[in-house]
């Protein structure tokens, strides 16, 4: 198969993350322009110049892009709406970023946010798929937490990980948390407060979980020559994929798409896995971490749980994970979730983090995954980033 | 490994009496397919018919070659499971005041991977049987059990919601003159039913059940006469809030269709007994039982209806009963619907011709009351639907499903002239 055109020419600016909160009275329509105004603010952009517009959320119902043009008073000339919950960053960013290449549009604003209402998660669930209605939820209606119970289940079972391992990860997380204002976790977690945790779900506890909550994360997408005139620091894309429904044949979800598409990531990106100087994994529960560290070849199948025993994954250590806290220990604000990994990115190599900078952070691996439609989640992404000019 | 489940305490009547909830009851159309086998025990899950494909979750087209004809048939219910979790805690109260909860993840000897609920005397990776029961919505489930039978694996809390076992319950059986009473009584208390209620009507006249009934222990027989809703009120008023089970097997038949009759007044009894007559037990016990469906181990559960199977397709021999008949079957699928919000189900018994006085003239087979026990025990324990009771039954049941037309047609015969 003929390799794909690179990403080349365009840049990532203006990564904007709007405070998030564990409810909110507001609505998704409100957190997403919240964050679109952050973005467009911090890139010196006015909203009559963005004709690209890319949204992500849950909770938007009955609106979709197409009401929030109208709601916002946008006139894009190139509109995406992408309803991969988890994998939805890496998405949005590779198709805005083939519309630049190709003139579709000038900027394309990547917005994803969510509110939580008392009731929202419930409401959210009950809706969620037709497979999970008809097959999963009336099985002990368990949501996420049931399917990412079996999955652990079973992981565990093969691979002989440990409550352990996977408190290693959490624990890390919190360190990294605690450095980034505006996590929700604001306590240090201990490996003990780890395992002695309320359990949820067998093997599943109290930390493994994300606390679902309101938040929007946004970012501008354009041509890097634009980026340059208008002097704001920017991340280029070494490469980035997106895969669906892969390994429909395997009985259990212990691997994901990524395996499908981890060659031409790296070597679009002209980088191997120990060039990657952050890794930011979609963590709503540490065992699809762990298979993301697998699956994007930072160890072969199986010893993740080895590779976390020997491996300091906070900012400071020798693999930075997750290091504004993850969903894990900053919170799970819907969609949101499913870019707080990108813009977190973008901030570290362009040198923009803050509390949670990484030294000398020039490469990061962003990976996305999503959407348990019935016993596994379906969609999964990645990109590798780069600085472009930092601030 | 279970627990053998004790017989419950009297209820405190100072307590306050658990609101029904229920278990998730929306689904997609396909899906309903799975609730249709389920209402008679059968494990069915769709087979493409271009590349045979097993598919599951139900869909409507093949996940394998794209094909839209997917048809419903038993599959081999075996499997091993692949992994298991217990649910602490659920955003759905019905789950969440049975938790802990357990599921898990099967690979079914037939190709599909099934989410399902876990009987907790399953092992760890172990075999497993699959069956499809209709949960209190009414919905059907997959339940993976122990493929080697456990001591008092009926009596898992998650099994016995998957039925309406007559263990440890009350029951109300309405006709203590119908021939098959004191067999079915028999039959319930066998089966572990606690007390067993008989309506009578006519308490004044001498019957030949009347002995055989007295004779068996945990046995009441009280007034009811299912014409006179003063009767039912009355009866409803004494026993109502301990009528965990009710079985309607109140029966008036006459030979005949219209022309063999002068008038209408065999239609109207017939009308009184056979349809009327479970409008007023519904009235009277279908509020009382529907407020008392998750009432501890022994909780309202069921509603059973013992209907002719020419409820279906009238047979002229019996015009005007398979008429009162089809009206009766009629009423039981709006009290499904009425009693689907509380969680009460409804069974109905499709019998053929019994082996009883007004059936005389018929040739054989007939149906004998320890085959509509067995089959009625056999439902309340499988939490059935639809119950086909002797093989006229399953014959007008198989026939009537290929083209009810031609049935119609076959049932209307007026036989060759000279």
């Amino acid at each position: 198969m003929k390799q794909r055109l690179n990403y080349e020419g365009v840049a990532i600016a203006a990564p904007f993350t709007m405070p998030y909160q564990r409810y909110s009275i507001d609505t998704a329509h409100w957190w997403i322009a919240k964050a679109l105004r952050g973005s467009l603010d911090a890139a010196g952009v006015a909203p009559t110049e963005i004709d690209g517009f890319s949204v992500a959320s849950f909770t938007l119902a009955p609106d979709t892009a197409v009401g929030l043009t109208q709601h916002l008073g946008l006139c894009p000339r190139w509109l995406d709406n992408i309803p991969m919950g988890g994998a939805s960053a890496s998405v949005a960013l590779r198709r805005a970023a083939r519309a630049i290449q190709a003139g579709d549009a000038n900027i394309v604003a990547c917005v994803a946010g969510d509110t939580n209402q008392i009731d929202s998660f419930r409401n959210m669930l009950s809706s969620f798929s037709r497979f999970a209605m008809d097959a999963s939820y009336p099985y002990g209606y368990g949501g996420p937490n049931a399917n990412f119970a079996l999955l652990t289940d079973r992981y565990m079972q093969t691979y002989g990980a440990t409550r352990e391992d996977f408190g290693r990860l959490c624990v890390a997380q919190r360190d990294n948390a605690l450095r980034n204002p505006n996590a929700l976790m604001k306590k240090p977690l201990t490996l003990d407060d780890y395992i002695n945790a309320r359990p949820i779900a067998d093997p599943i506890a109290l930390f493994d979980c994300v606390m679902p909550c309101a938040g929007s994360e946004c970012f501008l997408v354009m041509s890097e020559e634009q980026a340059q005139r208008r002097n704001v620091a920017y991340a280029t894309i070494g490469s980035a994929i997106e895969r669906h429904n892969a390994h429909a044949e395997d009985d259990i979800q212990l691997r994901g798409g990524w395996t499908m598409d981890v060659d031409e990531l790296y070597a679009m990106a002209e980088c191997a896995p120990t060039d990657i100087d952050l890794l930011q994994t979609y963590d709503d529960y540490p065992v699809i971490s762990m298979m993301q560290i697998e699956d994007l070849g930072f160890c072969a199948k199986g010893e993740a749980p080895e590779f976390v025993r020997s491996h300091d994954l906070t900012i400071n250590g020798d693999f930075p994970h997750n290091t504004s806290g993850g969903q894990l220990s900053a919170g799970q604000a819907g969609a949101a979730g499913g870019f707080i990994g990108m813009v977190e990115a973008i901030r570290q190599v362009t040198g923009t983090a803050g509390a949670t900078q990484v030294k000398d952070a020039a490469t990061a691996l962003v990976s996305g995954f999503g959407m348990i439609n019935y016993d596994r989640g379906v969609c999964s992404s990645a990109s590798i980033l780069k600085t472009g000019a930092r601030a | 490994m279970t627990d053998e489940l004790p017989l419950p305490p009297r209820k405190d009547p100072q307590k306050r009496t658990t609101s029904p909830t229920r278990p998730p009851e929306a689904r997609s159309r396909a899906s309903l397919g799975l609730s249709a086998a389920a209402a008679e025990g059968r494990f069915a899950l769709q087979v493409c018919a271009d590349c045979n494909a097993v598919q599951y979750p139900p869909r409507d087209a093949c996940s394998s070659c794209i094909g839209t004809d997917l048809l419903w048939q038993d599959i081999a219910a075996t499997g091993q499971l692949l992994a298991d979790t217990v649910i602490q805690t659920s955003t759905k109260l019905y789950f969440r005041e049975r938790a802990p909860w357990r599921m898990g993840s099967v690979k079914l000897d037939a190709g599909p991977v099934v989410l399902c609920h876990i009987h907790n005397d399953c092992e760890k990776n172990s075999a497993v049987t699959m069956l499809n029961r209709l949960d209190a919505s009414g919905q059907g489930v997959l339940l993976a059990i122990p493929t080697i039978r456990t001591t008092h694996m009926e009596d898992d809390p998650q099994l016995r919601a998957l039925s309406a076992d007559p263990r440890h319950r009350r029951i109300l059986i309405t006709d203590a003159w119908n021939p098959n009473t004191p067999t079915v009584a028999n039959a319930l208390i066998e089966a572990g039913a606690s007390t067993v209620f008989i309506g009578e009507s006519e308490s004044w006249r001498p019957h030949p059940n009347r002995d055989a009934l007295a004779a068996i222990d945990k046995v009441e027989v009280l007034p009811l006469d299912v014409t006179d809703t003063a009767s039912v009120k009355k009866l409803a008023g004494e026993i109502g809030g301990k009528t965990d089970i009710l079985i309607n097997n109140a029966r008036f038949m006459r030979p005949g269709g219209v022309l063999d009759r002068g008038d209408t007044g065999f239609a109207k009894e017939e009308m009184e007994v056979n349809y009327l007559g479970m409008m007023r037990l519904a009235q009277a016990f279908g509020p009382g039982m529907c407020a008392r469906t998750t009432d501890g181990v022994n909780s309202a559960v069921a509603w059973v209806n013992i209907l002719s199977v020419n409820a279906l397709s009238n047979t002229p021999d019996y015009g005007c009963f398979s008429a009162s008949n089809a009206a009766a079957y009629s009423l039981s699928q709006s009290l499904r619907g009425e009693f689907r919000g509380a969680g009460l189900r409804v069974m109905n018994i499709f019998v053929g011709p019994t082996d009883d006085a007004w059936y005389q003239p018929l040739p054989p087979p007939k149906v004998l009351p320890p085959a509509i026990a067995r089959s009625l025990v056999d439902g309340l324990q499988r939490g059935l639907e639809d119950v086909w009771c002797g093989d006229i039954a399953k014959d007008v049941r198989d026939r009537w499903r290929r083209d009810p037309k031609v049935l119609e047609r076959e049932m209307t015969n007026g036989g060759d002239g000279a």
